[in-house]
């Protein structure tokens, strides 16, 4: 199939695949193929449906089509001094609309929040091929169910996101990164105790011995916090953070890389192959051919979780790309998996087997 | 599904015999004085009378009280400190209040994660005090903090006057525990970033104890920046103030509140808590700054310029943490303060794009000529919120008729200018047909079945927030004269 380049056409094309059962692989830019468990059903093409539907600086938020290219919201913003608080990686050719499905966040999410915080409002296709709208462009509503949020980080699974609409935030005026020497433990005790402190903090990254930290904020706050924290300034044109983000960085270079979201006072994990560390202690990643049972047990019993985030295709299917749910939660998900997608149409198996 | 109002034919005598069987005597009410208090909550136009309240002081209770009404086909309305502003959690007449006030123990802080464990009956303000040893706070911060659970504020979505910058319920809590209609529980989020699977914390958050019972809450705790200031401007037109709002986020700030009040509503407030505003003003702009001594001073600059530029006709800056606290006292009283003016006032709670503000203005102003009622106005200006109080006598004949189909205009507008119906305070009973205004039928029917897949018998907090489909058909018959919309000059979004 063609990419469809309008609206009704992707409403018209899922109302198809409902009708014949046919299951879809939704598919923005392709960035995050990588990502998740099984691929599998029709590719439907969303990269046609594009463009940056309203922005409106004052207001805080844009408003784009599913298939904008995450650069291409993120350079409006530029332009008029703001940004994407969130900082969802693109990996490349990443659109909004897979940036929304994956619900990804980049450094800044230790200071701004994740990116769900930021969803104000989408425009849906469920599995019945319906046009819905959900949530808005105001920075608060609580009218009805927040549906909005609860697609992020949905891979899909849900729905097609054909537009959505995100808060917006100014870009710091000042920003700096300073680095000091500590090791894993001393690392995370230092992140924890800064973080209770009130420290324009906006990312941090330990890596082999050696902690960075991106202060961000008001000149006078910035210059002050790196007065108190001493440490040793390092240049940054802004490549250093946004290879962390897309994770060029070497730290990220593996064929296997697991993810873990954990409290961040979690003490250094007995597990091999930690590569490095981010949101103040909450996200660490390990490589290599690690034994998926023990990560994922080490990760529950310290109050996490554990993501295959990058691996070979069977891996993923095999060891589930996600933790598994407990059966009561798991029911519910497909309870509500059933709400959007009766018939289960949209990214069999991408978040779980089950789903 | 959804189609119809559900009704309810429960046998009390049964309902009681289980009730008491399950709680000890001094966690029921039965009798109608007892029962009258929780008759409803802060909009007291609505009120019904419970079969029973339940008062458990334990999880185990809470999901006993659950399943019985489950067994027995009850409706239960979850309710914390019942100082709600749409009827979210006025009783059924047929059903049993759930009372969670007293699950009112904070589990566990923990400082150096910044993080607390709470019940949902423990009061917001509670939490922030507890949390001053640490040097740490729980940001939102509602207007009725020192009464309000968390249990509520998770069920509202609620928010406060520092929200803009730190965010409303759903961006400061990161786990709940919750008890669907069934008994079940379930663990949802997580003291880690984020949870595998659908970010239902999201979902439950702002969902008015329709999908499940609360019973215990992880909050995030932010520290408490070093020094706060405010700068109050005044102006001579509504106008100029909204416009202020805009270029102050137009100018790249983003502060820690940003409030605004018109003339009716400092007129109200300045003989209760004398907070210096000018009474001469038609709008006031209350502008906090916080973080470093040296930041708050380049952002005090900064406001001050985009104020003046903007027509401000006089600035204040507070001078002390206690001029500070006194400018935002009349902000926080103003709700009590507007009611020792009137004998009853109505609430709204509309949002809207922040450049419609006076337009919105300009419309109500017409209204009160209308429907021959005053109103005062506060909003949470940075974020579009608006508080419209309208004032009417409940004891004259007609005038609550009045207010309320005022506040329906209102919200109807806030649609229309491209907003919401409600910013914080929840749909309830309250604005049950604006919903139909805001949504169509298919977001609708994806509300009912969202609801069905946790409470798929229906009895939690049965008929409110989301209306039936026949209840929106008879709306719009009412409502939609041959066609023609309410506001046939605007752009319908
Ligand atoms: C003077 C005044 C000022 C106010 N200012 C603000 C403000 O600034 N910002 C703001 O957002 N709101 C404000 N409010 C509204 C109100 O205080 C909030 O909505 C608050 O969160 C309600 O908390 P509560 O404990 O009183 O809940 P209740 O009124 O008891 O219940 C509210 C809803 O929550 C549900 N609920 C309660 N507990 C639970 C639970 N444990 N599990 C599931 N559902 C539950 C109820 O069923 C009901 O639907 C104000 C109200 C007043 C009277």
């Amino acid at each position: 199939m063609a990419a469809p380049t309008g609206l009704d056409e992707l409403a018209a094309a899922v109302g198809q695949a409902a009708a014949e059962r046919t299951p879809l692989r939704l598919r923005g830019g392709g960035s995050k193929d990588f990502y998740g468990g099984l691929l599998a059903g029709d590719v439907l093409e969303l990269a046609g449906y594009r463009g940056i539907v309203a922005y409106e600086p004052t207001e805080l938020y844009v408003t784009a089509r599913c298939g904008t290219p995450l650069a291409e919201v993120e350079a409006a913003l530029a332009e008029q001094g703001q940004m994407l608080a969130c900082e969802p990686p693109g990996f490349g050719r990443g659109t909004i609309g897979g940036a929304v499905a994956a619900g990804l966040s980049g450094p800044r999410r230790q200071q701004a929040g994740p990116l769900r915080d930021f969803v104000l409002g989408v425009k849906l296709i469920d599995g019945m091929g319906q046009i819905l709208d959900f949530g808005g462009q105001v920075m608060k509503n609580v009218a009805g169910y927040d549906v909005s949020r609860l697609v992020a980080g949905s891979l899909g699974t849900l729905g097609l996101i054909a537009e959505v609409s995100l808060k917006v935030l100014p870009r710091p005026a000042a920003e700096i990164t300073l680095g000091f020497d500590a090791d894993e433990a001393e690392a995370i005790a230092r992140l924890n105790r800064w973080g209770g402190q009130p420290l324009p903090l906006s990312a941090s990254f330990w890596c082999d011995g050696l902690l960075l930290l991106r202060l961000s904020g008001a000149a006078a706050a910035v210059a002050a916090a790196r007065a108190k924290l001493g440490g040793e300034p390092i240049h940054d044109d802004g490549a250093f953070w946004q290879g962390i983000r897309d994770q060029s960085h070497p730290a990220f270079a593996s064929d296997i890389l697991w993810r873990l979201a954990l409290p961040t006072t979690t003490p250094p994990l007995a597990l091999p192959g930690l590569r490095a560390i981010e949101w103040g202690g909450g996200q660490r990643w390990l490589a290599g051919d690690l034994e998926s049972t023990a990560v994922r047990a080490a990760a529950a019993r310290a109050g996490g979780h554990a993501v295959l985030f990058r691996g070979p295709e069977s891996l993923r299917c095999r060891e589930g790309a996600f933790a598994p749910l407990e059966p009561g939660l798991l029911a519910l998900h497909r309870r509500v998996k059933k709400v959007f997608d009766p018939q289960g149409i949209f990214n069999p198996g991408r978040l779980y087997a089950e789903l | 599904m959804g189609a119809e109002e559900a009704v309810f034919t429960p046998d009390r005598a049964a309902l009681v015999a289980r009730l008491k069987a399950l709680l000890p005597a001094h966690c029921l009410l039965l009798d109608d004085e007892e029962l009258r208090p929780y008759e409803c909550d802060g909009l007291t136009a609505y009120r019904a009378l419970p079969l029973a309240v339940c008062l458990p002081e334990t999880e185990d209770q809470v999901r006993g009280v659950l399943r019985v009404c489950h067994q027995l086909a009850v409706p239960v309305v979850a309710r914390g400190a019942g100082t709600g502003l749409s009827g979210g959690a006025m009783p059924h007449a047929q059903g049993v209040v759930l009372s969670l006030a007293r699950l009112n123990r904070i589990l566990r802080i923990d400082p150096l994660a910044r993080q607390a464990v709470v019940q949902p009956g423990v009061r917001n303000l509670a939490v922030s005090e507890a949390a001053v040893p640490h040097g740490l706070y729980y940001a939102p911060d509602p207007s009725s903090q020192i009464a309000c659970t968390l249990g509520g504020n998770v069920a509202e979505n609620s928010g406060g006057v520092h929200c803009l910058k730190y965010g409303l319920t759903v961006h400061n809590v990161l786990g709940l525990r919750v008890v669907t209609g069934e008994g079940e529980v379930f663990e949802i989020g997580s003291a880690a970033p984020d949870a595998p699977g659908y970010d239902l914390l999201a979902l439950l958050i702002g969902s008015e104890g329709m999908l499940a019972v609360v019973t215990e809450v992880t909050v995030k705790l932010v520290p408490k920046p070093e020094l706060a200031r405010v700068v109050m401007a005044s102006f001579d037109d509504v106008g100029k103030a909204g416009d202020a709002v805009a270029a102050i986020i137009a100018a790249g700030i983003i502060p820690a509140g940003l409030e605004m009040m018109d003339k009716p509503a400092t007129a109200a407030v300045e003989p209760f808590v004398r907070a210096g505003y000018d009474l001469e003003a038609e709008a006031i702009l209350l502008c906090e700054a916080d973080g470093t001594p040296e930041e708050v001073a380049e952002e005090i600059d900064r406001v001050g310029a985009v104020l003046a530029a903007c027509g401000a006709r006089g600035l204040r800056v507070s001078g002390s943490e206690a001029e500070r606290q006194l400018f935002w006292a009349g902000r926080k009283a103003a709700f009590p303060a507007v009611g020792r003016i009137t004998p009853d006032y109505y609430c709204m709670d509309g949002t809207i794009p922040r450049k419609r503000l006076a337009e919105m203005l300009k419309a109500i102003a017409a209204l009160e000529k209308k429907y021959r009622l005053r109103c005062a106005n506060v909003f949470h200006a940075g974020d579009g919120n608006l508080h419209p109080l309208i004032m009417y006598d409940s004891a004259v004949a007609g005038e609550w008729e009045r207010a309320e189909a005022f506040g329906a205009e209102i919200l109807e507008l806030s649609v229309a200018l491209g907003g919401s119906i409600t910013g914080e305070h929840g749909v309830g009973v309250e604005k049950i047909n604006q919903m139909c205004v805001q949504y169509r039928t298919p977001e609708l029917e994806t509300f009912h079945r969202l609801k069905a897949a946790f409470d798929e018998a229906g009895l939690l907090n049965p008929g409110k927030a989301v209306p039936s489909l026949h209840r929106c058909a008879e709306y719009g018959r009412l409502h939609v004269h041959g066609g023609a919309l309410r506001f046939p000059e605007l752009e319908r979004f």
